[in-house]
């Protein structure tokens, strides 16, 4: 449906009449409540947990530490990057003689509510024998060592005319969804019904079972609306063992709301990074080659992302530029904090921000523009498609066709980029710290193999869409709908989509990295084809036609000439007993994405606080099915990625405690932080890889924030180069500014 | 901690009686006593406002508060608004306006809006950024936000703006 030239959303009622169905909404007589106790140190020797008192306490059933657990295997890595062994190094459900973050379980209780569940959780004590932490990323553990490139980095740093070299690090960020976490199992009839799971609930069932040591087909989990995903949610954690596991036990359904405190603990954190950068260039200044080592910290344990942002960082570090050889080294290490994952765009945030900076440090040791020197050195629409000797998540990289020069020219033009400059200029003129900064960066979408999908007319006309995605927040359900309808002649309202429910759904990948629409959405176009097809036929054989000579519009198919002579979809459906298309869509490699980010920055030289005048994001998304779902994913993208540049951070004491625990401390950005973001989507270069020539925007909205706000920032305090962290440090942006204000005697602004 | 209290308050015009510890919150109350589900909890710690109500037309964070203290209270949650079929022209402006991605910010603020658009039926750009500045929104990045509270606004002004 639309108003106003505006498409509207099919899960909007819903969501919009407080008639949403979240995990916490959902309650089942008879439930319990499960509390985790998680270790307050971040490294120690387990000696001894006493749940006696809280086995005693009034309302509590039962009290589990790691010695009554069955002998189950830890929680296995779901996106496995060949030949990378991690078995060593995966979380156990709860910690068994050793803890290694705080946050870590080292029990579980149940109680009848969960207030009292809480009480009881303060009376488990635990004996922890504490032990040193190396914080460190340089002299932490390593898991894991990644290693990937081509040409011959050597030769070309040995004759480069000029080389750049740099340091970078990026902060530990996480997504935050505004839902935390949660669970509901409850036993009936035989199996475990299941609330709560979404982004791959399919493997996730197959892991569940594993574990328990059930058949699959006992597990049946429901569909949920989940309050924002952005990579954490919908992996398996401990608690999605825990919680069905101990409903089973107790033959009763037991529910787990995580609170906000332990969500920032608790779930993946993702980014933190340093990179050790440099790029040799000839006197034409084209880069001969990239060489980075990177540092990539894991967190206490290996979780189900194994080394997949480590993988991502390297093999997209070289973006969309031209670039002889390469070289990306990696060291996934472990520290005693809160283990990682995947946040919007991972690898890729890091990554960005790190070859951009080390670009802009080059443009400024050449003397160049830095828009020069990328302009120089973008892959040109006549070497597209490029197959990159790098492997992505195991996947041949074979880089789309497009113009990345082409889109940085229409965004700057776009956003009045040169205007910004010269506000800038004008501005630094009269004393103030005013400056740009822009980003070039790649992305990566549609990961395969597969996606499922079926389209059912029902006997009773009603048109049912399942697939293997799920519904995050990101308008999965709109965008499958609108492909189905437009198939069948329908308005998208006019679509039943089913999503996560394992029963109505016999298999599904699921919804990630940026893969929805482009895998689910055209198995679902492939399926509605179909049934399009066999919805002709059959309109056909009743108007005795044939059936070229069907029309269809609406809902209603028509003869030839005589539009008298017709039948709609609901009277086939009524008459055939309806028709149902399944199809899977196969793909062996991503199709990459590309994007542009302009900032303009001003900084208050009392404060180092950093303002952001105006920010502007191009993309290239090769096809929208509905450019305002695009739009939103951009700007909510970029809300995150500047957020992550000036304000997010989990940070640690030396001992390893976290000092965010609270929305108050992990400062989340609101509308009074998030700048007006002017977006330009182009769908010049349709994807060759698939029919509708999607490509994905998940991420694209948050990836260049890191690199174009710190350009910003170095150009507005005059020193370029100088911001290499993330977020940018306050303290020594302070610093730097200060010692700028005295050294040239500037007025201060007004 | 167990002993009881009973609670007699309305919520969206509906009278109920409840039994609560009084260290329940007014949300949970809400919640999983009384079955109003479209106030969400997003941190119990008073800072990203989704579970925002009114209590007697003044926005709260009602995880901030305990149910006991609801007593005599006239409570309007997300459900007072409007139903799935007839949504209030605050709810179709959110929609229209894509001022909502994943909904679990959404029932706080349109409750937040409510209550600044009775007390500010012509307020500037910068007030609605201040008041919506009250609450969390992880998704949208805001900006469709604050253009449906615009819009609203507008609409209210001169009611032949299309929403």
């Amino acid at each position: 449906m639309t108003r106003a030239g505006r498409t509207l959303r099919v899960e909007d009622p819903r969501l919009l009449a407080g008639r949403g169905r979240f995990v916490d909404d959902v309650d089942l007589p008879g439930q319990l409540w499960l509390r985790v106790v998680r270790s307050p140190v971040a490294h120690a020797i387990l000696r001894e947990v006493d749940t006696s008192a809280a086995s005693a306490s009034e309302r509590v059933l039962t009290v589990v530490t790691a010695a009554d657990l069955p002998a189950i295997e830890r929680i296995p890595v779901r996106v496995e990057v060949p030949d990378q062994p991690l078995d060593d190094h995966l979380q156990p459900v709860l910690a068994r003689e050793r803890v290694r973050y705080v946050g870590e379980p080292v029990a579980v209780l149940l109680a009848e509510d969960p207030y009292a569940a809480e009480d009881a959780a303060e009376l488990v004590a635990v004996d922890y024998e504490e032990l040193p932490t190396v914080l460190d990323l340089r002299a932490a553990e390593r898991a894991a060592e990644l290693e990937m490139g081509y040409g011959d980095v050597e030769e070309a740093f040995a004759n480069a005319a000029h080389v750049t070299r740099a340091e970078f690090t990026i902060g530990r960020h996480s997504a935050v969804p505004l839902e935390t976490r949660g669970l509901l199992a409850a036993p009936r009839d035989g199996r475990l019904e299941i609330w709560g799971t979404t982004k791959v609930p399919h493997f996730n069932r197959r892991v569940l079972a594993w574990m328990l040591g059930i058949p699959v087909e006992q597990i049946h989990l429901h569909t949920a609306d989940a309050g924002g995903g952005f990579g954490v949610r919908g992996e398996f954690y401990p608690e999605d063992f825990l919680v069905p596991w101990l409903a089973a036990r107790t033959d009763r359904p037991v529910k787990w709301i995580e609170d906000r405190s332990e969500h920032l603990v608790a779930t993946n954190h993702s980014r933190h990074q340093i990179h050790a950068i440099e790029a040799a260039f000839d006197e034409e200044h084209r880069l001969l080659a990239i060489a980075d080592e990177v540092w990539h910290d894991s967190g206490a344990y290996i979780r189900t992302h194994g080394v997949l942002v480590a993988d991502l960082t390297l093999s997209m570090l070289p973006g969309p530029y031209r670039v002889p050889a390469y070289r990306g080294t990696a060291h996934v290490v472990l520290t005693p904090r809160t283990p990682c994952g995947t946040y919007r765009g991972p690898g890729r945030y890091e990554g960005t921000f790190a070859r951009e900076r080390l670009l802009d440090l080059a443009a400024h040791e050449l003397g160049l523009d830095p828009l020069d020197l990328r302009r120089r050195n973008l892959l040109s629409s006549d070497e597209l498609p490029l197959e990159r000797a790098l492997s992505a998540i195991g996947t041949t990289m074979t880089i789309d066709a497009g113009d990345v020069g082409g889109l940085l020219e229409r965004t700057i033009a776009q956003a009045g980029f040169e205007a910004w400059r010269d506000d800038s200029a004008r501005r630094r003129a009269q004393g103030r710290m005013v400056g740009t900064g822009a980003a070039v960066f790649m992305e990566k979408s549609g990961l395969g193999p597969r996606e499922y999908a079926w389209v059912d007319l029902l006997p009773s006309g009603e048109v049912r869409v399942r697939a293997g995605a799920t519904s995050l927040g990101q308008g999965v359900e709109t965008v499958l709908a609108t492909l189905a309808a437009e198939r069948l002649g329908l308005d998208a309202d006019d679509v039943t989509v089913v999503l996560g429910d394992t029963d109505l759904v016999p298999e599904g990948v699921g919804s990630w990295a940026s893969r929805s629409t482009v895998l689910a959405g055209n198995a679902v176009a492939l399926a509605a084809d179909r049934v399009a097809l066999l919805a002709r036929e059959a309109a056909a054989e009743a108007l005795e036609v044939d059936p070229a000579d069907i029309r269809s519009s609406g809902g209603r198919f028509a003869a030839a000439g005589s539009p008298e002579r017709a039948v709609s979809l609901a009277e086939l459906a009524g008459r055939s007993g309806g028709f149902s298309a399944t199809e899977t869509f196969e793909i062996d490699r991503m199709t990459y994405p590309y994007g542009v980010h302009l900032a303009h920055v001003e900084v208050d030289p009392d404060s180092g606080g950093v303002r952001i005048l105006g920010y502007f994001i191009g993309y290239e998304v090769g096809r929208a099915v509905i450019p305002e779902l695009v739009e939103g994913q951009l700007v909510g993208g970029a809300a995150q990625g500047i957020a992550g540049a000036l304000m997010e951070e989990f940070r640690y004491t030396d001992d390893g405690q976290p000092l965010a625990t609270t929305l108050a401390d992990y400062l989340v950005p609101t509308a009074g932080e998030v700048p007006p973001i002017g977006v330009l989507i182009t769908q010049d270069w349709p994807a060759e890889s698939n029919a509708l020539g999607v490509r994905g925007a998940g991420e694209g909205g948050a990836t260049g924030c890191g690199a174009a706000i710190a350009a910003a920032v170095d150009d507005a305090i005059g020193r370029p180069g100088r911001v290499r962290a993330l977020p940018i440090p306050l303290p020594e942006l302070r610093e730097a500014v200060a010692g700028r204000v005295v050294a040239s005697g500037r007025p201060r602004p007004d | 901690m167990t002993e009881r209290h009973r609670v007699t308050l309305t919520v969206n015009g509906t009278e109920h009686v409840v039994q609560v510890e009084p260290r329940r919150t007014l949300v949970d109350v809400l919640r999983h006593d009384l079955g109003y589900t479209g106030t969400h909890v997003g941190c119990e710690q008073g800072v990203c406002g989704s579970c925002t109500v009114l209590l007697d037309g003044e926005p709260v964070r009602s995880c901030l508060l305990f149910g006991v203290q609801a007593e005599a209270a006239d409570v309007r949650t997300v459900e007072g608004l409007g139903d799935q079929e007839h949504l209030s022209p605050l709810q179709e402006i959110f929609s229209s306006s894509h001022a909502l991605q994943c909904g679990f910010c959404t029932p706080g603020f349109l409750m937040l809006a409510t209550a600044f658009l009775r007390d500010h039926p012509s307020p500037s750009d910068d007030e609605i950024r201040e008041a919506m500045s009250s609450n969390l929104c992880r998704c949208t990045g805001y900006q469709n936000i604050l253009r449906a509270v615009r819009r609203a606004a507008d609409a209210v002004a001169d009611p032949s703006t299309e929403p």
